[in-house]
C-alpha cells in the first residue's frame, strides 16, 4: 500500500496508459465486431463457422496470442492493442450475433405485417431489442481487456502491469500490490458502469 | 517455416518436458480448484446467506488479473512451482464455484419439494437430486477453469513456474521467432484440445441427465 500512497503521480500516469490501451482496444473491437456480428446473424451459412472460429481463437492463451503477433508487429503498444482487440472482438461479435438471433420471430413477423421493409425492421425492431445483449458483450470484453492489459506491459504497452512486472523482478510485494489493486479497481469500475448502461438499455420501453 | 520445424525437432526433448510441466501445472491447478470449489458450492446450497457472500467475493476476485494473482503468490510461497499452483487453483475455483452455484440455485424448487415430499432429508435431496442435476453446468465451469488454467500456466514462466511460457519468454528476450512459436503453438493447441474434450464430456452428461428427467 505504501508505494500506492507515496506515488500518486506515477499511478495516475500508468492508469491513463492502462485505460487508453484498454479502451482503444475495445473501441476497435466494437467497430469491427458490430458489423461482423450482424453479418454472422444475417448470413445463415456464415454463423456457425464464424462463431466456431471466434470461439477457438478465444481459447488461445493471452501470452501465446501476443507471441503470435510479435513476429508480425514487433514489440510495443500496437501489438498490445491488436492482441487485446482480437480477444474483445470475439466476445462482442458473439454477443451481437446471439442478441440478434434471440429476437422472437413473432416480433419480426409483426414488423413485416405492419409494412416495415427489412431495413426498417432491423433498425426499429431487431437492433434496439438486442442492444442490452450487445452492451453485455462490451462489458465482458472491457473487464477482460483491463485484466489482460496488465500483461501487455511486458511487450512495452505500459499501464499498471509495469508495476507488477517490476515488483516480480525485484521481489517487492508493495509494488506488485500497487499494480494489482488499481487494475482490479479499474476492472470493477468498468463492470459497474457498463452494468448501469445495460440496465438503462433494458429499462427502455419495449414496443 | 522450415527453420521452425528444425527448431522443434532439434529441441523436441526440451519442448516435450515443458509441455509435460505445463499439463501437470494446469491439471493439478484445476483439480485443486475443483476440490475447494465443489464443497463451497454445497455449503452455499445449504446456507444461502453464505452462498451470497461467496458469490460476491468470487465475482470481485474474478476481476483481479490472473497475472497479478501470480505476483501476489510470491510473498507467500516464493518463486517456482508452488506459488504458480496456488495462483492457478485460486483462479480455477472461481468459475467452477460460480457455475455450480448458479446451477444449484436455478433448479426448479418443485424438485426439492418433491424430494422432501418422498421423505428425503435435505442432505439426501442435495446428493441424490440437486447435485446430479447441476452436474452438466458444473462441468461447464470446470471446462472454463481448465482452459483458463492452460492460459495462466503460460504466465507461470514469469515466476519460475516452468511450462511452455518459458519458450515464449526466451523467444521474446532473444528475438527468436522459432523459439517463440515453439512455445505459443503447443500452448494454443493444448487449450483447444482441453476445451474440445471437456465440451464433449459436458454434452454427454447433459444428454444423460436429460434422459433421467420425466
Amino acid at each position: 500500500m505504501n508505494f500506492l500512497i507515496a506515488n500518486p503521480g506515477t499511478i495516475l500516469n500508468l492508469g491513463l496508459q492502462h485505460l487508453s490501451v484498454s479502451l482503444g482496444a475495445v473501441l476497435i473491437a466494437v467497430l469491427i465486431g458490430l458489423p461482423l456480428g450482424i453479418a454472422a446473424a444475417k448470413i445463415r451459412w456464415l454463423e456457425l463457422p464464424a462463431l466456431t472460429l471466434a470461439g477457438l481463437l478465444y481459447l488461445v492463451p493471452s501470452l501465446a496470442l501476443f507471441a503470435f503477433l510479435i513476429p508480425i508487429l514487433g514489440l510495443g503498444t500496437l501489438t498490445a492493442v491488436v492482441g487485446l482487440s482480437i480477444y474483445s472482438l470475439l466476445v462482442i461479435m458473439r454477443n451481437v450475433a446471439i442478441g440478434l438471433s434471440a429476437v422472437p420471430e413473432p416480433l419480426l413477423e409483426a414488423a413485416r405485417g405492419i409494412g416495415m421493409t427489412r431495413s426498417q425492421s432491423f433498425r426499429l425492431v431487431e437492433f434496439p431489442l438486442s442492444v442490452p445483449m450487445i452492451i453485455a458483450g462490451i462489458r465482458i470484453a472491457t473487464v477482460m481487456t483491463v485484466g489482460v492489459a496488465s500483461l501487455a506491459a511486458y511487450i512495452g504497452a505500459g499501464g499498471f502491469g509495469v508495476l507488477i512486472f517490476r515488483g516480480i523482478a525485484t521481489a517487492d510485494n508493495d509494488m506488485i500490490i500497487a499494480g494489482a489493486l488499481p487494475t482490479a479497481a479499474l476492472a470493477l469500475a468498468c463492470d459497474w458502469l457498463l452494468r448501469q448502461a445495460e440496465r438503462l438499455a433494458r429499462a427502455e420501453p419495449v414496443p | 517455416m522450415s527453420s521452425f520445424l528444425d527448431f522443434m525437432v532439434d529441441n523436441s526433448d526440451q519442448i516435450w518436458l515443458l509441455l509435460k510441466q505445463h499439463i501437470v501445472l494446469s491439471a493439478s491447478g484445476t483439480a485443486l480448484g475443483l476440490a475447494v470449489a465443489f464443497p463451497m458450492a454445497i455449503l452455499a446450497a445449504l446456507m444461502p446467506r453464505l452462498g451470497q457472500g461467496f458469490s460476491a467475493a468470487a465475482n470481485i476476485a474474478q476481476t483481479i488479473p490472473s497475472f497479478a494473482v501470480l505476483g501476489l503468490a510470491i510473498p507467500l510461497l516464493g518463486i517456482g512451482f508452488a506459488p504458480a499452483l496456488l495462483a492457478l487453483s485460486l483462479r480455477a475455483l472461481l468459475p467452477i464455484y460460480l457455475n455450480a452455484h448458479v446451477a444449484l440455485q436455478g433448479l426448479d424448487p418443485a424438485l426439492r419439494e418433491a424430494a422432501k415430499g418422498i421423505g428425503m432429508t435435505r442432505w439426501q435431496s442435495l446428493v441424490m437430486v440437486e447435485l446430479p442435476l447441476s452436474l452438466p453446468a458444473t462441468i461447464g465451469g470446470l471446462r472454463t477453469a481448465a482452459v483458463e488454467s492452460v492460459g495462466i500456466a503460460t504466465l507461470a514462466a514469469f515466476i519460475g513456474g516452468g511450462g511452455l511460457g518459458d519458450l515464449i519468454l526466451q523467444g521474446i528476450a532473444l528475438r527468436d521467432t522459432d523459439r517463440l512459436l515453439a512455445g505459443a503453438i503447443p500452448a494454443a493447441g493444448l487449450a483447444i484440445c482441453v476445451e474440445l474434450s471437456l465440451a464433449r464430456v459436458q454434452r454427454a452428461l447433459t444428454t444423460v441427465m436429460a434422459v433421467g428427467r420425466p
